[in-house]
């Protein structure tokens, strides 16, 4: 095991770790602004994939297509928000995680009567693709190097839209209080349609992002928003700065233990069986992850109510 | 009205005497990740009734969304109150072990078009149980020989960690005489490959040899692409079929990968499947659709013999396997799986779209490694 390697997979675990922050950054949003769970978010991450696919194929430009996921997913945000979700603040959790799981349904079901059910193609665009060398002789892809570049900006200027705009002020203050701020005389309901447009924008940029270099299909985003689900808890629901550290400790420790149990395992076990079991335990990982913070912070890390 | 009643029921009794229709019922993959490969199986099969011209076959198509629960309800639905006689159209093998045993011991045949778990080949085997596609082993068997015949001393091999991905790599193992450079299974559905590409890197591997059905074969192609390794790939066809060698684009072209099928086997079936296939669905078939094709025209041999009523008839009619396949002579051996001649075939482009070429043969007369644990 060379540290080339390891370190290696400690980027490896960061590009996973950045990518998970953009989807669980809208959804932490959401579930703490709207008090809302939206299941359909792994949805608008498909979305924006599609959508960039469907038109970096068209132009052959990677940054038209990003441009095109920001803006399909915001769009589709914003709409879902006005037609459905607008009428479940009220209603019980159970009742949204109906209708946002039948958004699923509607959305998997229409991508494919329009896309068909083969994956399409995303390509990388070519000024990023191959490797690169960095400094300890360690070959990597610039792809990935540079999503991590992106996510980290865009963890840096959501907080400081959240921390330091007027905007940012009114999500905070909703969070801590609906009736009040709308007492106060903000739009509340603008406010909403914002931020799960914002939400989405962020999710479609995730699965455009991510979908250059896997495979843009029908059903990509749930995998996801499982992951997404287990950082917001463990980050803590509402908190921004705590989805961004969850996000990172669920991307390194997926990342990580999948590499590295195995190997562990092989000391004392037949590599086979080392392989197969160390492989399974590992991807019990994140959840044993969230069972640890959750015992110790049961609200999550930066979380600040239940 | 008591006659009244008698006379309906006798109309009735006479209603389905008079259409003896055959039911088939068919559980696949038509949603989610995996879809593309249920279609396809689908689309294939049906192809071959309706060119068959028989409107006395009703086929029952049912979406398992590859979940082997929603899987097994189906199965239960079918044979307790649809009444099917045959069953077909699973694409995962462990879907495949979650149906098959139950359905095929309450005296329903399934013709399987796609999954071939070992352990339906060996001691698992089953009188009604027929694969018209492959053990599982086999195209990995073939690539495993492949690699023999390539010169490649030292692979780094992985797969899904599933009943099929154990199969994959012990196929592999079981014919490459060279050393492993490294043994990874990955999780069924992971999409993000970094972590096993810096393995790879990190091995003293000559080649790689990966067994990652749909979505996840584009995936780790991509990314393989992306990572700067430069080492010789080899893998089954499922990597590389029809449907998603678009979606891979440049990253896939060379590529060696083996399978029973390809859409330059030169016969005169195989030319009208694949002519018919591009007329009708307007797309070219993928190694699946052939499957499906195959398996509705072994069916339609027995049908012609026998009636599914009568069991040991239309079984010994399905053993005897009288059909025109689309991979040429077709038999199969005594666990009812095929014997067949597996070829090497290299990714290639015509004008834009991207498909497959034979260059060699990997295996012929190709049986599998379980037929002798099979007593039936």
């Amino acid at each position: 095991m060379s540290s080339i390697l390891i370190v290696e997979q400690i980027l490896n675990g960061l590009q996973f770790g950045v990518m998970l922050f953009l989807m669980a950054a809208g959804l932490t949003l959401i579930f703490g602004v709207m008090g809302l769970i939206n299941l359909a978010h792994g949805s608008l991450y498909m979305v924006g994939a599609f959508a960039a696919a469907a038109v970096a194929g068209a132009t052959g430009s990677f940054f038209l297509g990003l441009v095109a996921a920001l803006a399909s997913a915001a769009l589709a945000g914003a709409i879902i928000e006005i037609v459905v979700i607008r009428r479940l603040y009220d209603a019980p959790h159970l009742d949204q995680v109906l209708a946002t799981f039948a958004l699923i349904l509607i959305f998997s079901e229409g991508t494919r009567w329009f896309f068909g059910s083969f994956p399409l193609f995303l390509n990388i665009p070519q000024a990023l693709s191959g490797p690169v060398t960095l400094p300890g002789g360690i070959e990597y892809p610039l792809y990935r190097l540079s999503l991590i570049v992106i996510g980290v900006a865009i963890a840096g200027g959501l907080w400081l839209f959240i921390e330091r705009t007027r905007i940012g002020i009114q999500i905070r203050a909703g969070e801590n209080d609906r009736e009040m701020i709308a007492v106060l005389g903000v739009d509340i309901s603008k406010l909403y349609t914002l931020v799960f447009a914002l939400g989405a924008a962020l999710a479609g940029l995730a699965g455009a992002l991510v979908g250059a270099i896997q495979s843009v299909q029908v059903g990509m985003g749930e995998p996801v928003l499982i992951l997404a689900f287990v950082v917001i808890v463990i980050g803590g629901i509402g908190s921004i700065r705590g989805a961004f550290i969850g996000a990172l400790l669920v991307g390194l420790t997926d990342t990580l233990g999948g590499v590295f149990l195995p190997e562990f395992l092989g000391l004392f076990m037949e590599p086979g069986a080392a392989q197969k079991s160390g492989s399974a335990i590992a991807s019990m990982g994140i959840y044993i992850l969230m069972g640890l913070v959750l015992i110790w912070r049961p609200t999550g890390l930066f979380g600040a109510r239940a | 009205m008591k006659k009244l009643l008698l006379a309906a029921s006798a109309a009735s009794l006479l209603a389905t005497s008079a259409f003896a229709e055959v039911k088939v019922g068919m559980i696949t993959t038509l949603s989610g990740g995996g879809a593309g490969l249920g279609l396809d199986v689908r689309d294939g099969f049906l192809l071959a009734i309706e060119q068959s011209g028989r409107d006395d076959i009703e086929v029952v198509i049912e979406d398992d969304q590859r979940k082997p629960d929603i899987a097994v309800q189906l199965s239960d639905k079918m044979i307790q109150s649809e009444r099917v006689d045959v069953m077909t159209g699973i694409i995962w093998s462990n879907l495949a072990m979650a149906v098959v045993p139950a359905a095929v011991n309450q005296n329903v045949f399934y013709l399987s078009p796609n999954a071939g778990p070992s352990a339906l080949a060996g001691k698992g085997c089953h009188q009604n149980y027929f694969n018209v596609a492959w053990q599982n082993d086999n195209l990995h068997e073939a690539a495993g020989a492949y690699a023999n015949d390539a010169g490649h001393k030292k692979s780094f091999i992985l797969a899904p960690n599933y009943p099929a991905g154990t199969d994959a790599l012990t196929g592999y193992k079981r014919f490459f005489d060279g050393d492993l450079a490294g043994e990874i299974y990955t999780q069924l559905g992971q999409t993000d490959y970094a972590a096993e590409l810096a393995q790879i890197r990190a091995s003293d591997a000559d080649s790689v040899f990966f067994f990652l059905p749909g979505g996840m074969g584009i995936s780790f192609l991509k990314q393989y692409a992306d990572s700067g390794i430069d080492l010789p790939v080899v893998g089954p066809a499922f990597s590389f079929d029809q449907g998603i060698l678009q979606a891979v684009g440049d990253a896939a072209l060379g590529v060696v990968n083996t399978s029973q099928w390809n859409k330059d086997i030169d016969n005169p079936t195989n030319k009208a499947f694949v002519d018919s296939f591009k007329a009708e669905y307007g797309r070219l078939p993928s190694l699946y659709a052939s499957q499906g094709f195959d398996t509705a025209n072994l069916l339609l041999s027995a049908l012609e013999k026998a009636d599914p009523s009568d069991a040991n008839a239309f079984r010994e009619a399905l053993r005897a396997a009288e059909f025109d396949s689309t991979r040429g002579d077709f038999a199969f051996g005594p666990n009812h799986h095929p014997v067949q001649t597996i070829y090497a075939r290299e990714v290639i482009k015509e004008g834009d779209v991207f498909t497959n070429k034979i260059i060699g043969t990997a295996l012929e007369a190709h049986s599998d490694a379980y037929a002798a644990e099979c007593k039936m």
